[in-house]
């Protein structure tokens, strides 16, 4: 059997792996879904380890499923909750990272409103960044735990067809699974309005689609992002109700792709806003399954990591 | 007081000079300008054999911060900037705290400058009161007082209507006014270009159109008003192509482009490092290299660094709440001269106007930008032949948010003289 | 680590009658082998394990229940290594409780791996007993941990290696002593 190699120190996006980095993850992940069933949900893995949780955004999804995932490693957890607000007005990021650092955690594991900042936190912390979220930029793990969840249901992650639906623009979730896509070599639709799909994302490897018929078409994977109503207010479209008549998934247009297709949505769900109450919980949804695997594929991200205490890079 | 330069390759546009001279001079002012003066004894001489000497550099866009953020850059600070940068005059932004938009601000600068010496500081005052883009400032009152322009800079005068009476009531006092073309409704929270590297990165982006419906609107009001009308720090090549018609259509306008757009391009943002955020943003290479033509054909002017200090605090932070800019003063010079005159994309007798000839003009200063008997003796004189790195520890700046630092090349300042004064030289520190 | 055959100690009939022997033992040692569980170690315990299940099939034509375990995620040596090592899966499908295991890899040596097995045995529930049973015992133990079944001891000095070959695997059943190349 082939040992895999996983050299990264960070997580900081989709990009800097490699498909091998990637199918290690997910290799790792699928080895961590059996301790999630166990009577006895921990492995002494990351024991002495501290993974800090500094959240600057409202996530309790995501911090939570980080949470679990370090405490069934038997890592030390702290949960370090702020505000962007609080953040202009007084510490800074970098005096806030440099004192929890002091404290000597081994990963710290980042959400912040500002896209870059996890990459900024590399020029000067010791510890392994994991980015958990950045501004409108990357969201790894969210698109590494949808691989595994399409991996498991459709058995493969190649020569797929891949529809994501909605605010690409400011989608940090869109993103990752574009550039993740793109590796595997699998064909993208973005389906939105132009006003939230700019034709340059087609340099990134995906066919833009106004329609969402056409997106949709012989999918087998149809991904429903999020709609945030201040986007209508700053005229991004006219009003939720006219987004939902164009870009909700339904029934009728989910028939259009493959009978295996998978629907699949970040969460939180907006219901009967982006997707039809009853599709969310219908055969083909694959949401709470989502939410499971977020927890191996963080336990892999940690273990991976493992945490090691580096030189930063200035 | 008098001093001799003797052997330098004189290059003087404005007086359609370049050849071997010699040059006198007594009193801060220039004597005498001959092929061969004879040495006197007694009087300070420099010898320029293999240097250029140009009329003394002027950089017409800057921001000192004093008075206000005097943690950031000083009148002081900014002055030793400045003359090692090689420039003998620089005009500062109205932006301060409090803004520069009545008389006792800019006179209370002017006598700071005049404390400071080293180098001649004309203030731009601004357009409108406070920078609010509302109310027009006392124009008149402020050019007695010693302003030399008017710019609402990085506000950006948004009203139509405002920059058209600003325009008109400046035609009046043919003092000009500087736009920095940015439509605020566009750019809105914009960080850097937008475009595939806007979107891939996730940073909000600043459409190219932003700066050209300003750069059209301003130039279709010109074309009636007939006033001076000048854009600073145009990015785009839509812009420059906007000036060229412009020009052909004889509407009188002049521009400026940065070192910074004229040498980078909006690629580096993806480092998220925030010393490469500036405003207007870095824009694509294509852009770039446009702007470059717009040097060569004549359609920009200057060349002007839009030198904005900030502190290393400032800058240390994730890139969307870092504050836009970078310093200038210290390094134009030397990457346009290694990267665009060495490499044979200007000539040094283009390079001279940019810096120099053209700034005076634009700015109305008389006497200044041409090596003349009687005018003030303010000269740059550089050696195209010795090599520079760009380091932190040589900047007089207070800040150090430099795109520059680390770069290497061929030819620096070798004395900034400032009427009369050797207010810098590379071999006496 | 380059490394060269320094001995060949088994070929297949060799291994085969050991396997049997291994089996039989086994049994006698446990009367009641409806109670017993077999729990390879990832991944060659694995094939070993289910060799000594098909042939106590063929013995006594009962089917003991076999379960895989990967026991990187108790490693002591975790911290040592440059790269986390990867993790295989662990697939027990039946209640390890009061059940009667037997634990099996190929080779002990120090008994790391035998210790860290254990505690994760226990992780997943309380068996009646555990029993170790290993192909070949190399000794140099560093923990008190000693096999309850053995194909074979074979003494061996710390810089050589012992390799179980295993037809599943490797293509042929042979058991060779590899020692690195230059000594």
């Amino acid at each position: 059997m082939k040992e895999r190699t996983f050299r990264q120190d960070h997580l900081l996006g989709i990009e800097q792996l490699s498909v091998g980095d990637i199918e290690t993850i997910l290799e790792t992940a699928e080895a961590f879904i059996e301790v999630s069933s166990r009577e006895v949900k921990k492995v002494p893995a990351l024991k002495g380890k501290t993974v800090v949780n500094l959240f600057f955004e409202n996530s309790t999804r995501t911090r939570s499923s980080f949470e679990i995932a370090a405490k069934r490693l038997s890592a030390d957890l702290i949960n370090f909750n702020s505000s962007i607000s609080s953040l202009k007005k007084g510490e800074t990021l970098k005096d806030t990272v440099l004192t929890l650092e002091a404290m000597n955690p081994h990963i710290i594991v980042i959400r912040h409103s500002a896209s870059g900042s996890p990459h900024y936190l590399t020029t000067f912390a010791r510890s392994s960044i994991v980015n958990a979220g950045d501004g409108f930029h990357e969201h790894p793990t969210q698109a590494l735990l949808d691989a595994l969840t399409i991996q498991q249901r459709l058995k493969t992650l190649r020569g797929l067809k891949i529809a994501i639906v909605g605010d690409i623009l400011h989608s940090r979730v869109a993103r990752s699974n574009i550039l993740l896509h793109h590796k595997l070599g699998n064909e993208i639709a973005l389906i939105g309005p132009p006003s939230l799909v700019p034709l340059e994302f087609e340099k990134m490897g995906a066919r833009v689609h106004y329609d969402i018929r056409r997106g949709v078409k012989d999918a087998d994977v149809v991904m429903m992002l999020r709609v945030q109503e201040e986007r209508g207010a700053k005229n991004y479209f006219p009003s939720i109700r006219e987004y939902r008549n164009r870009f909700a998934i339904n029934r009728e247009i989910f028939a259009l792709a493959k009978k295996s297709a998978i629907l699949m949505h970040p969460g939180p769900i907006n219901r009967d806003v982006e997707i039809e109450t009853s599709m969310a919980d219908g055969e083909h949804s694959v949401i709470l399954q989502q939410v499971t695997n977020g927890i191996a594929v963080r336990m892999a991200v940690l273990y991976l990591l493992k945490g090691e205490i580096h030189e930063a890079l200035n | 007081m008098k001093l001799l330069i003797k052997n330098g390759r004189l290059i003087d546009p404005a007086g359609a000079v370049d050849q071997i001279m010699d040059i006198l001079i007594e009193n801060g002012r220039f004597r005498e300008i001959a092929k061969s003066i004879k040495k006197i004894s007694g009087c300070p001489t420099i010898e320029a054999k293999d240097m250029v000497v140009s009329p003394g550099f002027i950089d017409m866009h800057t921001h000192l911060r004093e008075p206000g953020q005097e943690n950031k850059e000083s009148i002081e600070s900014g002055a030793r900037a400045a003359v090692h940068g090689g420039f003998t005059s620089i005009a500062c932004m109205a932006n301060t705290e409090p803004v520069n938009d009545n008389r006792s601000v800019t006179e209370y600068i002017i006598a700071r400058a005049r404390q400071v010496g080293l180098v001649n500081i004309f203030p731009v005052a601004a357009v409108s009161r406070g920078l609010l883009g509302e109310n027009l400032v006392e124009m008149a009152d402020l050019v007695e007082g010693g302003a030399v322009a008017f710019s609402d800079d990085g506000h950006c005068v948004m009203k139509a209507d405002l920059i058209r009476k600003a325009l008109e009531y400046a035609k009046m006092l043919d003092v000009p006014i500087i736009e920095h073309p940015e439509d605020h409704s566009i750019s809105a929270e914009g960080q850097v270009n937008e475009g595939f590297i806007s979107y891939k990165y996730g940073l909000r982006g600043m459409l190219k159109a932003a700066e050209e419906v300003i750069v059209a609107r301003d130039l279709i009001l010109q074309e009636r008003i007939q006033s001076r009308l000048h854009l600073t720090h145009i990015s785009t090549a839509g812009s420059v192509e906007l000036i060229r018609n412009a020009r052909k259509l004889k509407t009188p306008v002049s521009s400026d482009a940065t070192p910074h757009h004229l040498l980078l391009n909006e690629e580096l943002v993806q480092s998220y490092n925030p010393v490469y955020k500036v405003k207007p943003p870095l824009r694509t290479e294509a852009d770039r290299l446009e702007l470059i033509r717009g040097l060569q054909d004549g359609t920009i002017d200057c060349i002007a660094s839009d030198h904005a200090p900030h502190t290393r605090d400032d800058k240390d932070k994730e890139f969307e709440f870092a504050p836009f800019g970078v310093i200038g003063m210290e390094t134009s010079f030397a990457v346009v001269f290694d990267r665009l005159v060495r490499r044979k994309l200007l000539t040094i007798n283009r390079l001279v106007e940019l810096f120099s000839t053209n700034p005076a003009r634009v700015l109305g200063l008389k006497n200044r930008g041409r090596v003349k008997t009687g005018f003030p003796a303010d000269l740059t004189i550089f050696d195209p032949k010795k090599r520079f790195k760009i380091e932190e520890k040589e900047f007089r700046s207070k800040a150090n948010n430099c795109p520059f630092l680390g770069w290497e090349g061929q030819g620096a300042v070798a004395h900034t003289i400032v009427s009369g004064n050797i207010v810098y030289s590379f071999k006496t520190r | 680590m380059d490394e060269k055959i320094k001995a060949k100690i088994m070929d297949d009939k060799k291994m085969k009658r050991t396997f049997q022997r291994l089996a039989m033992e086994i049994l006698e040692q446990n009367r009641e082998a409806e109670n017993l569980v077999l729990i390879g170690i990832q991944t060659r315990g694995v094939h070993v394990a289910r060799r000594i299940q098909q042939l106590v099939k063929e013995l006594e034509n009962i089917e003991i229940p076999l379960g895989i375990l990967d026991i990187t995620m108790f490693r002591d040596d975790l911290h040592k290594h440059e790269q986390q090592p990867a993790v295989k899966k662990t697939q027990i499908d039946f209640s390890i409780e009061d059940r009667d295991i037997i634990l099996i890899d190929d080779v002990v040596f120090t008994g790391r791996t035998i210790r860290a097995a254990m505690d994760s045995i226990f992780e997943l529930g309380r068996p009646a007993s555990v029993q170790l049973a290993v192909f070949i015992d190399r000794g140099h133990r560093e923990m008190p941990i000693s096999p309850d079944f053995k194909g074979k001891y074979l003494p061996t000095s710390r810089r050589e290696r012992v390799k179980v070959m295993l037809q599943e695997i490797d293509g042929k059943d042979q058991v060779l002593i590899m020692e690195p190349k230059g000594f």
